[in-house]
């Protein structure tokens, strides 16, 4: 072998048999791809999130227009879409200002703008929760005519992320609207057909006591707190029925919309 | 040398799809509508393009030992790759093409052309060969996702050529073509035509059922 060589051709030198050289190999295509794969995903995240945000509020704006009446009540008001409020979930206090730019899963992971949840209190499987909250909202003379809450949980095999529309009286499902999901295809994907869907306005989430009684059943619902399962997703429509009931209690947004019935929008 | 025969062969002569039989999962998924085919042929030319020329490149310091996961890094890097850039590109398409893109890592075409091809053949000839065996999945995909498209939804490309009937028009969709099987049907259609031209590519049995008759015994 000639010594003058420099340390890389000796390198490509060896025997391909040579130990050191599969060894180095795998490490240089490993570290080649990794690098190709983390420029790639670092530098178009940003357009990424951009489709998914328009995807948003393309979803949004459709969902009201399924809403009866509503777009007569925009009109009426002389808007075209729902304001974007912050809102401070420990408190129920809304932040003055439009809301824009707000990310909730960037800030639920960020220790400084989000709070641990307890195991109990954890029921969405969300590990941590952001400190203040995206809400969007219709109002008429201070009274709230629509509330369209961001919410997600842990569905079965991946994180489902919904808007929550509530009728004025904040209790009654307007809507809800999967903008976000990779459950099984087929089977827990269905939670995005518009047949399932379909069945959730009208739906009652608390009782006169104020318990927090909806839920996603086997089988045929039977009541107004109850909406059918998906048969073959039964761990899918218990996730989606976790976080309704996560985000409507006193983790979630129960704070802000028993504010909201006290006060109104004032 | 032809060097183009390596482009042209894999069209028809030698097409991965109607001669080989690989890739058919993919073809039957994507294929429920022109625009996603051919969003998955662009994505597919371009992983075994660069695979190919990549894995031929360095496929002198490749060891016997650990080449399928030399090979699979770099087709999966590339999948990974052309999946992000559709999801920032071609947002809508790329959600209705969901995992498919992604499942490009595990289409038998892209692993079959870097193993038997690609290791013992220099670049140039190697990038072409994968070019061929793309277009010539490409072509089948094309014709298939044509014929369901068109059969099934009475469009092309999104646009409507057959008036349906739920528009006021004529023409009631089948809606067999919308599901998977009719994809096996045409390719296997196709296949027939393909070997009725062209009798070389009829496969010969392996193995002859022996009579009764001629079989030991009473």
């Amino acid at each position: 072998m000639d010594r003058r060589r420099g340390p890389w051709a000796r390198f490509l030198a060896r025997s391909n048999d040579d130990p050191m050289k599969a060894l180095g190999i795998a490490g240089l295509v490993a570290l080649a791809s990794a690098i190709t794969v983390s420029t790639a995903a670092t530098t178009l995240r940003p357009r990424q999130i951009a489709n998914v945000e328009a995807a948003r509020q393309l979803r949004m704006q459709a969902m009201v227009d399924e809403l009866p009446g509503l777009r007569a009540v925009m009109e009426e008001l002389g808007v075209t879409e729902l304001q974007t409020r912050l809102v401070d979930l420990d408190t129920g206090r809304m932040l003055p200002g439009e809301a824009g730019g707000f990310d909730p899963e960037a800030a639920a992971r960020d220790p400084e703008t989000s709070i641990a949840l307890t195991q109990e209190a954890d029921t969405a499987g969300l590990e941590r929760r952001e400190a203040q909250a995206l809400v969007h909202l219709l109002e008429r003379d201070g009274v709230p005519m629509l509330v369209v809450l961001p919410v997600r949980g842990a569905g079965y095999q991946s994180t489902i992320s919904a808007l929550l529309a509530l009728e004025p009286d904040l209790n009654t499902i307007a809507a809800l609207t999967v903008i976000e999901q990779a459950e099984t295809p087929g089977l827990g994907a269905n939670i995005e057909s518009e047949a399932w869907q379909a069945l959730w306005p009208g739906r009652q989430i608390a009782d006169e006591t104020g318990a927090i009684r909806i839920d996603v059943v086997r089988g045929t619902a039977s009541s107004t707190y109850e909406v059918d399962g998906i048969s073959g997703a039964t761990r899918t429509g218990r996730g989606i029925a976790d976080m309704v009931r996560f985000w409507m209690g006193p983790w979630g947004y129960g704070p802000f919309l028993s504010r909201l019935r006290q006060e109104g929008l004032g | 040398m032809r060097l183009s025969r390596h482009l042209t062969d894999p069209l028809i002569r030698s097409n991965p799809v109607t001669l080989q039989i690989l890739g058919i999962c993919s073809a039957l998924a994507v294929t429920t509508s022109l625009v996603t085919a051919l969003t998955m042929c662009a994505a597919l030319i371009f992983v075994l393009c660069v695979a190919s020329g990549l894995i031929s490149a360095i496929r002198r310091h490749i060891p016997q030992s650990i080449r399928l996961i030399l090979q699979i890094t770099i087709i999966a890097t590339l999948v990974i790759v052309i999946d992000e850039v559709l999801r920032a590109y071609a947002y809508e398409i790329s959600q209705r093409l969901s995992i498919f893109v992604g499942l490009i890592v595990t289409n038998c075409i892209v692993l079959g052309r870097a193993e038997s091809f690609a290791m013992h053949h220099p670049v140039w000839p190697s990038v072409l060969d994968g070019l061929g065996n793309a277009l010539g999945y490409s072509l089948v995909l094309v014709v298939v996702a044509t014929i369901r498209e068109l059969l099934g939804s009475g469009t092309l490309l999104g646009l409507p050529l057959l008036p349906t009937t739920t528009e006021g028009g004529w023409f009631v969709p089948l809606r067999l073509m919308q599901l998977a099987p009719s994809a096996f049907f045409i390719i296997g259609l196709m296949i027939w035509a393909i070997r009725a031209a062209r009798p070389e590519q009829v496969e010969h049995p392996d193995h002859r059922l022996v009579g009764h008759e001629t079989g030991a015994g009473p």
